[in-house]
């Protein structure tokens, strides 16, 4: 075996590691807003990994694992904002033992000033 | 000049997602990566001069390294959380105010939230950030603006996009 098919075999394991803790994460969180947070790292990094790998494990598609590397970095997080804000605005509530929600304290502001704008 | 910034960048996706350097393809690519930009304003850079600071370039490589390693660190300490039977959370949502201008690099800022430390951002109103924090602890006064989120990366951001 080659050291960089060794080197690639490592990153897909631990990929593999952090998508099954994330998977565990989502199911072990309380609320909708720390499943996401789960949710999103450990996917994130666990795919970026397992990507990655497969592209040192193959060194000539490394360029194009690369790209896909950095449209998931680009696109993942977005889609998880937009998840929680619509969880937030359709009055999804926080973890009981939650501390505190400014969100929440600064919506009304918030709402009124959009309004505000969009005429 | 905008249009030829978003012809070149989208003319290197082409060849690295292609690999290939044959003349047709290329040539293929060419051409579509310029009529994606002429009749796509939207992706256009607003300001093409930045395009051609190299300072912009360096840091943006430094800043890969450093959220790259911030990254591993919050997934470790998120799994870490995730597989304590106490299930160790103390979470909330905190605002966070930063001195970021452009669209570009408050989107940016709210990515690399979103990826690091058990932050996840819920929404951006002006310069206000509100953020899903796992662990409000780490922040000494919850009701002013917990600015450790974002120091880190707002001094690479900075420079990269403003």
């Amino acid at each position: 075996m080659l050291w960089y098919e060794i080197i690639g075999i490592v990153m897909i394991i631990i990929g593999a590691i952090f998508l099954f803790l994330g998977a565990l994460g989502i199911i072990r969180m309380p609320d909708v807003y720390n499943r996401m947070q789960a949710g999103t790292k450990a996917t994130t990094l666990g795919a970026l990994s397992v990507i990655m790998g497969v592209g040192i494990y193959h060194p000539a598609w490394i360029f194009k694992t690369g790209i896909i590397s950095l449209f998931i970095l680009l696109t993942n997080p977005v889609s998880s904002n937009a998840l929680a804000r619509a969880a937030h605005n359709a009055g999804i509530p926080l973890y009981e033992k939650s501390v505190v929600d400014k969100y929440a304290e600064d919506k009304e502001k918030i709402r009124a000033e959009e309004e505000k704008q969009n005429g | 000049m905008r249009v030829f910034i978003s012809t070149v960048v989208l003319f290197i996706v082409w060849v690295i997602l292609t690999q290939s350097f044959d003349p047709q393809e290329l040539f293929t690519g060419l051409i579509v990566a310029a009529v994606v930009s002429l009749i796509s304003p939207a992706i256009a850079s607003d300001k093409p001069k930045k395009w051609f600071q190299p300072k912009r370039y360096v840091y943006l490589i430094i800043y890969l390294f450093y959220f790259i390693w911030e990254m591993i660190k919050s997934n470790i300490d998120v799994a870490k959380r995730v597989v304590n039977p106490k299930l160790p959370i103390n979470p909330g949502i905190v605002k966070v105010k930063t001195k970021l201008k452009t669209n570009a690099a408050k989107l940016a800022l709210a990515n690399s939230i979103t990826l690091t430390p058990g932050t996840l951002t819920v929404d951006i109103h002006d310069e206000w950030f509100y953020i899903h924090w796992i662990d409000v602890s780490n922040c000494d006064d919850v009701n002013r603006s917990c600015q450790e989120i974002v120091e880190g990366f707002e001094k690479y951001l900075e420079v990269i996009f403003e």
